[in-house]
């Protein structure tokens, strides 16, 4: 068992996420920490309140992709940042929860806005163990 | 980059012979200097792009390229729909018609200086910029779609925007043949309250002073002087180009197989030209472009009010707009014949020469007026498209410096705090929401746009007219 985590590498103009976990879901959930982490710190962002997402698509890898969109996706309507993830997948499907509150620009100070994630170094995929999901995001 | 993997054509022209499945070759325009800094990605997506079917003449890259999505960031090609040509949503990026435009404000620097943090503040009140702002323009569903195919004239319709304004937006400010029936409700709820927002990232509105001029008649026929005080915008497509450009990089990159089409990566994602997919992108598109014509249109009103309150009776005109990232149907001449083109400018700018009849008549002897942004330390140029560029690639320029430093590396080594104490004493004044963002943004991490508007000068891409340096910068 390894202790789940997440990091930022190294892109020229944008920035890359990737997160490590025992099993898919939790490199998935990592890799949205990951993301969070690129707009503000995470210990700035209240687990206040939880949104539930589902998308479904048969190859692992899109499904990231579809994952980070749709959590793109709800930021940007619904002027929210997140700090806790749980996610479920079952065959081609995948049921999460996000929590976090609305944005505060005085509190969070946002750095940037991400636009999209990418196919750009995307890769799900196991290592000794342990999962790795990781792309580019456009910011 | 290597550059022994390249043919010297001339000192700021090198070439990639077709290999590998190459239907043309690669054409890169820059200095030794600037190939040498090149990241080996470029080669490699420069020559991606050469493998798609029903490209034309070259897969280009301008002075600045960089590493981007499937194409490289300055990439330039050319695509034929009678011979299977197709278009890209990576080829045209994410934030659709991302661009720059540049306006005259009658004002001289030592006018502005007097006034220079009421200005700031001004501007910085009246304009939303940075994750999380929402402009004052809510969209409900007709007006959204009334927006998507009016443009920048939708913005002057609604009392958001000047008429004269439109001759000098490419298209004159509307984008033709945008379908708004393209675009999912999603990216519509996405952009619904982000009209008149700037974004955040590298996208900015700079107060500059226009310190040095190469062409004294081009600038004469742009209204350009020394010691003048333009301001330039630069922002895009917000929400619902993102939105569009993810969806259909899904769709482009699932259904390849389908259109009989080989990705060399998923990210160069396209689909034919003359198919029902490609069709619905270029309509989604085109939206795509009309919205982001509008934000900067009304992102200008907003300019206007802010100047106003601080210097009153002071109007603003524009010089021009330009756009970045887009796809557009366009004729050139193609071995002595004329063809129809769709011609995809990732991270490129329109650059046509001299006399081309959609130029603004004021403007047209002198050819485009190219809008290079720089940093918030450094200097933007204002270049003018020539005659050469037509037939070098297909009336294109650079658009930008192009990051040298990850956003990552530039936040471990600044502070937005001592970045923007840094400019104070160069007299430049930052206003933004984010410290963070400051410092991920810092000069030092883009590279020198200086040297990558001499290689465009140099390969004949464009010509250098007028350089100016920031006194306010808003940034996202």
């Amino acid at each position: 068992m390894i202790t789940p985590h997440w990091q930022h590498f190294e892109h020229q103009a944008d920035i890359g996420i990737r997160g490590f976990g025992n099993n898919p879901a939790e490199a998935f959930e990592q890799a949205a920490l990951a993301m969070s982490a690129i707009i503000t710190e995470l210990s700035l962002i209240k687990a206040s309140s939880e949104i539930k997402i589902v998308c479904e698509e048969a190859e692992q890898d899109l499904l990231f992709v579809d994952w980070l969109n749709a959590l793109i996706y709800e930021m940007a309507t619904r002027h929210m940042l997140f700090s806790r993830f749980e996610v479920v997948i079952e065959n081609r499907r995948l049921t999460a929860s996000a929590r976090g509150e609305p944005i505060d620009v005085k509190r969070h100070q946002p750095v940037v806005e991400i636009k999209g994630a990418t196919y750009t170094e995307l890769a799900v995929y196991e290592s000794q163990g342990e999962w790795i999901a990781q792309c580019v995001v456009d910011v | 980059m290597d550059i022994n993997k390249l043919q010297r054509v001339s000192d700021y022209q090198w070439r990639i012979d077709p290999v590998n499945g190459m239907h043309v070759p690669g054409i890169i325009f820059a200095s030794k200097e600037l190939v040498l800094e090149m990241d080996d990605k470029v080669y490699q997506q420069v020559s991606n792009v050469a493998r798609l079917p029903g490209i034309v003449n070259a897969s280009y890259a301008m002075p600045d390229a960089h590493w981007g999505y499937g194409f490289p960031i300055g990439g330039v090609a050319a695509f034929d729909p009678e011979h299977g040509g197709v278009i890209s949503a990576g080829g045209v990026g994410f934030d659709i018609s991302c661009g720059v435009r540049t306006l005259h404000t009658g004002l001289t620097v030592q006018q502005v200086m007097t006034k220079q943090h009421e200005l700031a503040e001004a501007l910085y009140r009246n304009i939303p910029a940075g994750l999380g702002s929402t402009g004052l323009i809510h969209l409900n569903n007709r007006e959204m779609d009334a927006m998507l195919n009016g443009g920048a004239r939708w913005a002057v319709e609604r009392g958001l925007g000047e008429e004269a304004d439109l001759e000098r937006i490419e298209e004159h400010g509307c984008m033709q043949g945008a379908d708004p029936h393209q675009i999912s409700d999603f990216a519509k709820k996405r952009q619904k309250d982000e009209m008149g927002t700037l974004g955040s990232g590298n996208h900015y509105l700079e107060v500059q002073k226009l310190v040095e001029i190469y062409d004294d008649d081009i600038a004469k026929v742009f209204g350009l002087k020394l010691n003048d005080v333009k301001i330039s915008i630069h922002c895009g497509s917000r929400g619902l180009g993102h939105q569009i450009g993810t969806e259909f990089l899904k769709s482009m990159a699932v259904s390849a197989k389908e259109h009989g089409i080989t990705l060399p990566d998923r990210e160069l994602a396209c689909a034919p030209i003359n198919s029902n997919l490609g069709q619905r992108y270029i309509g989604a598109m085109r939206g795509a472009i009309n919205c982001a014509l509008a934000n900067r249109e009304i992102i200008t009103h907003l300019t206007r009010e802010a100047v106003k309150q601080v210097f009153p009776g002071i109007d603003l005109s524009l010089l021009y707009d330009v756009s970045h990232n887009t796809c557009k149907h366009e004729q050139h001449e193609v071995d002595g014949e004329t063809k129809n083109l769709f011609v995809h400018r990732k991270g490129a700018t329109r650059a046509y020469g001299p006399g081309h009849p959609s130029l603004p008549a004021a403007l047209r002897h002198a050819g485009q007026p190219v809008l290079i942004g720089g940093t918030m330390g450094t200097a933007s140029y204002i270049l003018a498209g020539t005659k050469q560029s037509m037939q070098l690639a297909y009336g294109s320029a650079c658009h930008g410096a192009g990051r040298s430093m990850s956003r990552r590396q530039a936040s471990k080594l600044w502070t937005g705090r001592n970045v923007m104490q840094q400019l104070a004493s160069k007299g430049i004044l930052i206003r933004s929401p984010s410290l963070r963002g400051i410092a991920e943004e810092a000069p030092s991490a883009y590279k020198d746009v200086t040297a990558v508007v001499n290689a465009a000068d140099q390969a004949g891409l464009s010509r250098l007219v007028a350089k100016l340096e920031p006194l306010i910068c808003i940034k996202g």
